[in-house]
């Protein structure tokens, strides 16, 4: 199928959704396009989950400028957009007089870019904050704006906005190929071809690939892998309540532990160099090096709580820094590359930026009508006994359980499947709704959410998938077919 | 909606069917059984091999037939109503049972007594901590149980089995039967936690090999299981570096244990057994909260549903009694424990009153043992019961009744024991 | 004359007990370890002529569910067990069935009717 818009945005990460719903609010059209099934499948879905406060950059670094900026907007769009952020605070700890005088280094940084409140503590004062951190820490830097978030659910709170002002998303969408065709672009993808003004290159860590592909090598993208381990919520009472940080190395800002505004707690990153851009295994030597590390901060940590490991892929640049702005080569090429952390606190800001230099390019102006919001999502669990009653009555749906162990109702799963970018595969119903992110992990609903999602989509059974383009979950019987 | 009734049954599956039809015959006029499922016999109804029912009904049964046996008992009595596709979401301690269904939306419903009969759910991949990718291709046995026996479709064709539970080896033999391929059983013990009865039928007969003392220690694939690495593991069960080889599958199923489901229980803060992983109970299936009582794999994981009934039987009647203002009091309340070799026992203590009262125990063993054992029940030194026995094993419940007579006269604490003989 | 000692499982119910026989001249002429008189029983089918009971599914037209669990009324010669569970893979019924309905009657010949193991009442 043959597509005319203006402006193509690849990847359908926070990046890109973010300045997805940035372009849908001018008069101009739009196509995101993401070769998952779904929005946030890569770098979004698996990393810390933080809003930094912005004292890591370098004073004058485009990620300095982009951090402290991205973390003021989503303050607005919190409120704005409905987004699941807790705004926490968060602390460096030190536990000698070196790392001591590396967070001194690191409030001055801080207070040169621009980071409001920033304080040193004393270790008993951080004591106070969370009981559990160790006796070691002598001193603290405390940074009351950063916050913890829901990466996907911003990322789909973006996606939403943007369909609600007319942005179209497609998903199974893999870019196979950019030419210069009549002073714009053709977009080739699984699903045809794209005629573009624009280009807007948000692939993560495939993002020098793309570049590539329209013709622009100026840099380069080097995977880093990060895993870790999360707590079941029984657990936080013996963990933190905030953000925990060690004080940092040259490369990372180390291994964390950290609440989720789910209710959880996590421990982790690590972070391997690594060729793969897409290997995301634990391994047992990672988990033992996140578990040590994370006992630096926290030394008793109740591992008998553990309920799942993960890992997530950074996409580091070969300029250490962010990557924002037109091509120098390619003009009509923008890119968003090499947005590594913190690129979800940053996105709003790139996103804006990105925007801004679009419309003076193509001589766009703001929608008149634009909408700020998206559809409300009811939250059954969340709902008083009135209020659940009449919506039961308003639609059955709601009334059935499906996932036990977070009370999610049918009535939700549908709608996570019908509202605009709505889910089309397990994970992706489990990321909207939290079905089975509980103790069961979807022991219970998983089949349940499959029969849904099938009946939703209107696909048999063995097309519905969990996560990735070709991750089927079950087959036909064999011998004597579905009738 | 607010209605009081003589006993309320938080789940439809056996124990709750069961605790059921015991309230009735013992008087209780007005029982409502609720059930999540779209109908009742809970897990059962997709155990559809056979092997049930050889004690409760003294007929081998398959899963299907012994839910079906349990439904019969009540489905045409006027005291019992049992509501499907209903969730409780919570138990308070005045006995108040919130529940919604589609139908007829939010409850609140009252009763006298309280059965918590939920029964349990599997233990996942994340507590295990097994390394690798996340593709599609992983289930808990369970699951992916349900999917075969109860939706109609299979979850791959070449199949690697991690711990070698009951379900784990029934899948097996199911997976077989389906025309696919069972690569192998895992097993992170040096013994198998599955009766001998199902290594023998499920594993042998399809010549599918059972590796004691190994673990997964990387799940491969990006969006599919494409195979496993497997390794021995040490006696503390780490795994032995040299000793990985790989295993080709499409799908890795995981029997690696049962946890009786206890959110609600939890809720209202009943006193728990930390071995267990249910509540704590007396002899009547009471807890820790007057009115509410609990049996079945909610208490603790049985191995057999038979004994589930057996337990069930008990609550309900005592439930009903509770509701009817029957009950007798407790004069005595002594513990029961666990000394050597046994590592649970339930009930965890005994409230007798000046009735004589027949006790059943349920006791678990912490390793396998054989020779000449002997089981025995100690009171203030002295012995109230002894049975001797040839081999005892973690995975097979051991049941025993304690002689009416001895309880009448018993004044301090029992410790139940499992001694190799001389 | 050949005297050997054979060690066997007994699965007829969960206490699987360890049966030992002894065989002579292919035929079992002493069991020990059996708690029940069908521990011995066992032994000499499991020697000579062994058998199993098949559990399996089929589909259901018009019912509640879209499976029906179907079991063995008698035990099954071993070695075909895998045959009829192949061949109930084609089979399918209409709803409404009652527990203990035939389903499939005299499987391959082998003289066994396979029936519902549960009610299924019509959609």
């Amino acid at each position: 199928m043959e597509r005319k818009t203006d402006v193509v945005v690849i990847g359908g990460g926070i990046t890109g959704t973010a300045i997805l719903a940035a372009l849908a609010r001018l008069d101009l059209s739009c196509v995101l396009v993401e070769k998952e099934p779904d929005i946030a499948a890569g770098t979004t879905k698996a990393n810390s989950a933080i809003l930094h406060a912005g004292f890591d950059a370098p004073t004058g670094s485009m990620k300095a400028k982009m951090n402290v900026e991205g973390n003021r907007l989503y303050y607005e769009l919190r409120e704005e957009l409905n987004l699941d952020i807790e705004w926490t605070g968060s602390l460096v700890c030190a536990t000698t007089d070196e790392e001591k005088a590396q967070i001194e280094e690191l409030k001055a940084r801080g207070d040169a870019n621009g980071v409001p409140g920033l304080e040193i503590w004393d270790g008993d004062k951080a004591r106070g904050k969370e009981p559990n951190l160790s006796q070691k820490i002598c001193a603290a830097l405390w940074a009351p704006t950063a916050g913890i978030c829901w990466p996907f659910g911003m990322a789909a709170a973006f996606a939403e906005n943007a369909a609600e002002n007319g942005a179209e998303i497609l998903r199974d969408c893999e870019v196979t190929g950019i030419r210069a065709e009549n002073g714009g672009f053709a977009v080739e993808t699984t699903q045809g071809t794209v005629q573009a003004r624009f280009v807007v290159n948000a692939a993560g860590v495939f993002a020098d690939k793309v570049a590539a592909m329209a013709g622009d090598t100026s840099f380069s993208i080097h995977p880093r892998k990060g895993e870790y381990i999360l707590f079941d919520k029984t657990a936080q009472g013996k963990l933190v309540k905030g953000i925990v940080f060690p004080a940092p190395t040259k490369t990372t800002k180390g291994i964390l532990v950290c609440a989720t505004t789910h209710g959880n707690t996590f421990i982790g990153p690590n972070a391997q160099e690594q060729d793969s851009r897409e290997d995301t295994a634990v391994t047992t030597p990672g988990m033992d090096e996140i578990i040590a590390g994370a006992k630096k901060l926290v030394p008793e940590l109740p591992m008998g709580a553990a309920i799942t490991e993960f890992a997530g892929i950074r996409a580091v640049s070969d300029t250490n820094d962010f990557i924002v702005g037109e091509s120098k080569t390619v003009k009509g090429l923008y890119h968003a590359a090499g947005i590594q952390s913190p690129g979800l606190t940053s996105a709003p800001a790139i996103a804006r930026l990105l925007a801004d230099e679009i419309a003076k390019a193509a001589g766009a102006k703001a929608k008149a009508d634009a909408k700020t919001g998206r559809p409300a999502q009811p939250i059954f669990r969340e709902l008083s006994s009135g209020e659940q009653a009449k919506l039961i009555e308003k639609d059955a749906r709601y009334g059935r359980v499906i996932c036990r162990c977070e009370t999610i109702t049918e009535g939700e799963i549908v709608d996570a499947i019908k509202r605009p970018c709505g889910a089309r595969t397990v994970d992706g119903v489990k990321r909207r709704t939290r079905v089975g992110m509980g103790r069961c992990q979807g022991g219970f609903c998983g089949p349940r959410v499959i029969e849904i999602l099938s009946r939703e989509l209107n696909i048999p059974v063995p097309k519905v998938r969990k996560d990735g383009a070709d991750s089927y979950m079950y087959e036909e019987k064999l011998g004597g077919g579905r009738k | 909606m607010s209605e009081m009734y003589d006993v309320i049954l938080v789940g439809g599956g056996p124990a709750g069917l069961t605790a059921a039809f015991s309230a009735q015959q013992n008087g209780a006029k007005k029982i409502l059984v609720l059930e999540r499922d779209r109908e009742p016999g809970g897990i059962l109804q997709q155990c559809v091999h056979n092997g049930f029912g050889l004690h409760h009904f003294k007929e081998e049964l398959t899963g299907p037939g012994y839910a079906q046996r349990c439904y019969d008992l009540v489905k045409d009595l006027p005291e019992v109503e049992i509501l499907v596709d209903t969730m409780v979401l919570e138990v308070r301690k005045d006995k108040t049972v919130c529940a919604i269904n589609p139908k007829r939306g939010v409850m609140e419903l009252h009763g006298k007594s309280i059965i918590l009969t939920m029964g349990c759910r599997e233990r996942t991949r994340g507590a295990i901590r097994i390394p690798g990718t996340r593709p599609a291709g992983v289930y808990t046995a369970g699951a992916a149980q349900r999917m075969v026996n109860m939706e109609g479709y299979i979850p791959g064709k070449k199949i690697v089995i991690l711990g070698s539970g009951d379900i784990g080896l029934i899948m097996a033999r199911r997976m077989s039967l389906e025309g696919c391929k069972v690569q192998a059983v895992l097993e992170i013990c040096p013994f198998s936690n599955g009766l001998t009865r199902n290594i023998v039928q499920c594993l042998n007969d399809y010549d599918i090999p059972l590796h004691l003392s190994h673990t997964i220690v990387a799940i491969h694939g990006k969006d599919r299981v494409t195979g496993i690495t497997a390794a021995k593991v040490d006696d503390k069960m780490r795994p032995i570096p040299g000793t990985e080889f790989e295993i080709d599958c499409d799908t890795v199923l995981l029997s690696v244990g049962l946890i009786p489901e206890n959110e609600l229980s939890n809720g209202l803060g009943l006193k728990m057994h930390p071995l267990t992983g249910g509540p704590i109970v007396d002899q009547r299936r009471e807890t820790s909260e007057p009115g509410i009582f609990a049996a079945g794999n909610v208490v603790h994981v049985h191995d057999l549903v038979d004994f589930v009934s057996d337990e069930a039987e008990i609550a309900g009647k005592f439930a009903a009694k509770a509701a009817l203002g029957e009950a007798g009091g407790a004069a005595r309340d002594l513990a029961v424990t666990t000394g050597d070799n046994v590592r649970t026992c339930v009930p965890q203590h005994l409230r007798l009153g000046a009735d004589a009262e027949k006790v059943r125990l349920f006791m678990r063993v912490t390793k396998p043992m054989r020779g000449k054992l002997k089981l025995s029940v100690m009171s203030g030194g002295e012995e109230v019961f002894s049975k001797p026995l040839m081999i005892a094993k973690p995975s097979e419940m051991i049941a025993v009744d304690l002689p009416e007579a001895k309880i009448a006269s018993l004044s301090s604490e029992l410790v139940v024991s499992l001694t190799e003989g001389k | 004359m050949a005297t050997e000692t054979k060690v066997l499982n007994c699965i007829n119910c969960p206490l699987s007990c360890e049966l030992t026989a002894t065989v002579e001249d292919g035929a079992v002429t002493n069991v020990t370890g059996n708690f029940c008189p069908r521990g011995a029983q066992y032994a000499k089918e499991e020697l000579t002529a062994p058998t199993r009971m098949l559990t399996s599914t089929v589909r259901v037209e018009g019912g509640r569910l879209p499976l029906l669990p179907v079991v063995s009324a008698k035990k099954l010669p071993k070695g075909r067990v895998v045959d009829c569970a192949e061949a109930l893979r084609s089979v399918s019924v209409k709803a409404p069935v009652h527990v203990g309905d035939v389903i499939a009657a005299d499987i391959l010949g082998l003289g066994v009717d396979i029936v519902a193991s549960r009610d299924m009442e019509t959609a």
